[in-house]
């Protein structure tokens, strides 16, 4: 993963981070991500941020884990070894509705979570560069990405505006890496470095 | 309105004291970064030295077989499916705190979700040991699952109850597991940013997978646990459906009953509640929790098992009323004569299971009772008590006496292998929660961190112009104006 600058502003509330937010947007500025320590409803929205589509992947698995039961029992109970329980039908639906049930909330749940993972290139052992480590405890932290173009000190003047309690310049590496929090990014070139 | 839309005034704060997001991570983590009391530790070896009995008895039991128990000619399933009944039904309260309350937006579940949630895997952990172990040839226990097998291929039969089990069993456990999980993943990434040992360091980074706390994380995280706990709310009453088929679907005087499904499911929310009772007194005063579990807490959930135990009690009525009005003699004997006579052999039993379950969670239709802790927690206890001699007296009274006289079985009562059993599913039950109370957050940081605003004690007057503000049309008006 390449490595970048960043200009990381804190909050200390999110009834600040919302109206900072819709100011940065408008400003045209590019946010690269805001690390919050619990949900924050509607901020995906103000982000503009599109919606996941996480449930659609959980309704395909879903199915799936029904067609899975429904033919394996089929194939199971009237292909492979019919039994003639006296003389009832082999295909026995009623009867196979709880395992299908089953099957279906076991593949989608499962699969959702694989895929939530997956998306998030969440896994154990993975570690990530969020900013801040108070962004799991209590900063609401806003990360602009700084292009060729931008007037890095602006830009932190700015954010300075918004309300952030505290702003300060980062390179660091987007992405995910295996291994310690601990170890050096280079810098992009002399602007201050602050290694998480 | 902003979706940091505030609370109904009316309603008593949630969290109390005067917190900031800041004090709330370092109260629940607290346990966690400090070392384990006294107490924890006696409570611990405890647990610990309990799982080693029950360890013992399972051991004798694969060696010498099923006959360490004192099951009889008639009476083949009796503590063991008892026990495996009551541990699943207490299992039940975990899931409906989380799934079925978030559906239902109830913001209380927070306080105490986690603990609730973990209390669920550990149950259907020991539930899960008792059929396993009663198949006395352990070792073939992996021909219950559907593979292709040298034997023919040799299927099990899916039209039976007891294989819709292991599915329903196999299934709740994975995802009340995987549900769980999720909802740990950004609190452990709180632990880790905080931890200043290497080994807490290593542990939590790997167990928090990474997690960063981006807002297309969270937005997907959001989502997942919606979905999850829409899965589950279905997926937690067809469980104890399934399990009350185990009965419901023979044709046994006594167990072949319509009602079973829905009685079965009301009985095992009311002793889980009572369970999370019991657990969480105890919790919320060890680890000082008592602004996150607060008395609101233990009111609401007091209420919710004064309605399942009326339900209960329904239940047990219609069913004598069923038997009664039925005219079916098989069945009005197993109702009458071998459980309301308290006369008969069994009477005893049914007389405390009415008595624990029905009559006496009715005190908790008082306030005052319902905000004591003291009368909280014996109720608790004595509510489990009950529920265990429900399907004491759902299986062994509908089968010790059989449709003629010759073939009514002696007396049953358990061997000591049969009861180290049961105390070693506590061992294991304990010796996991003391450790889960140890390692893990018992109540949900983020999830406390989100309600504060709306429901925490300094907050519920003040509302800022910024929050009125709707995103949504900002948003739209964005979208527009390039």
């Amino acid at each position: 993963m390449s490595i970048k600058r960043f200009v990381v502003g804190s909050f200390d509330d999110e009834a600040v981070l919302f109206p900072a937010v819709k100011k940065v947007r408008v400003a045209g500025y590019k946010i690269h991500d805001v690390y919050t320590p619990m949900p924050i409803h509607g901020l995906d929205t103000a982000m503009g941020l599109r919606d996941t589509s996480i449930h659609t992947a959980g309704f395909l698995y879903g199915i799936t884990g029904t067609t899975t039961a429904l033919s394996g029992i089929s194939y199971t109970l009237i292909y492979d070894w019919p039994l003639n329980f006296g003389g009832k039908p082999h295909f026995a639906l009623p009867a196979w509705i709880p395992i299908t049930f089953e099957l279906t909330v076991l593949f989608a749940s499962v699969g959702m979570v694989l895929t939530f993972c997956y998306l998030c290139q969440m896994a154990p052992f993975v570690r990530k560069h969020h900013f801040s480590l108070r962004s799991t405890d209590d900063l609401f932290v806003m990360v602009i990405e700084c292009t060729p173009k931008t007037n890095v000190a602006d830009l932190e003047a700015f954010m300075k505006t918004t309300g952030a309690s505290d702003v300060h310049v980062q390179d660091a590496e987007t992405g995910w890496w295996l291994g310690t929090y601990s170890r050096n990014i280079p810098s992009v070139d002399n602007a201050k470095t602050i290694l998480v | 309105m902003s979706s940091l839309k505030y609370e109904s005034q009316v309603r008593p704060p949630l969290v109390s004291g005067d917190k900031s997001y800041h004090d709330i991570t370092v109260d629940i983590i607290r346990p966690i970064e400090n070392r384990p009391s006294r107490l924890w530790w006696i409570g611990f070896l405890t647990a610990v030295l309990l799982l080693c009995f029950g360890i013992f008895s399972v051991t004798r039991e694969v060696i010498y077989g099923v006959g360490q128990w004192n099951l009889n000619k008639t009476v083949g399933w009796a503590w063991d499916i008892t026990n495996f009944v009551w541990w699943i039904g207490i299992g039940h309260a975990g899931t409906l705190i989380s799934a079925i309350l978030l559906l239902f937006r109830q913001q209380w579940r927070t306080g105490v979700n986690r603990a609730a949630e973990a209390m669920t895997i550990f149950a259907v952990l020991c539930a899960g040991q008792f059929p396993i172990w009663h198949m006395g040839r352990v070792w073939v226990a992996f021909f219950t699952l559907p593979y292709p097998n040298t034997r023919g291929s040799l299927w099990p039969n899916f039209n039976s109850p007891l294989l819709w089990d292991v599915f329903a069993i196999s299934t709740y456990f994975t995802v009340s597991l995987l549900f769980w999980y999720c909802g740990l993943l950004p609190d452990l990434a709180t632990i880790r940013d905080r931890a200043k040992l290497k080994w807490r360091k290593f542990f939590y980074g790997a167990a928090s997978f990474g997690w960063s706390g981006s807002t297309k994380h969270w937005q997907r995280h959001e989502a997942l646990s919606l979905v999850l706990a829409g899965l589950s709310t279905p997926l937690v009453l067809s469980v104890h459906t399934i399990v009350s088929f185990d009965f419901a679907t023979s044709v046994v005087p006594g167990w072949h009953t319509t009602i079973f499904p829905p009685y079965f499911v009301a009985g095992a929310v009311f002793s889980g509640f009572a369970m999370v009772q019991s657990l969480l007194i105890i919790t919320r005063k060890v680890l000082k929790l008592e602004e996150y579990i607060t008395i609101e807490h233990i009111d609401v959930m007091n209420k919710i098992i004064v309605l399942t135990g009326s339900i209960v009690g329904i239940a047990y009525l219609t069913e004598l009323f069923i038997a009664w009005y039925g005219q079916n003699p098989y069945e009005s004997f197993a109702f009458l004569q071998n459980r309301v006579n308290l006369l008969s052999p069994y009477g005893w039993a049914y007389y405390i299971m009415m008595g624990c379950n029905v009559l006496s969670p009715q005190i908790f239709w008082f306030r005052k009772l319902r905000r004591n802790l003291v009368v909280t927690f014996f109720m608790s206890v004595i509510v489990n008590i009950g529920m265990w001699f429900e399907r004491f007296v759902i299986i062994v009274t509908s089968v010790y006496r059989e449709y003629i006289p010759s073939g009514w079985s002696t007396y049953y009562t358990p061997t000591i292998w049969e009861i180290g059993f049961y105390m070693g599913t506590f061992g294991l039950f304990f010796t996991f929660y003391f450790l889960f109370s140890k390692f893990f957050p018992v109540v949900a940081v983020a999830e406390i961190k989100h309600i504060l605003k709306k429901a925490g004690e300094n907050y519920k007057a003040e509302m800022g112009p910024e929050e009125k503000e709707s995103i949504e049309a900002f948003a739209h008006e964005y979208e527009h104006a390039h």
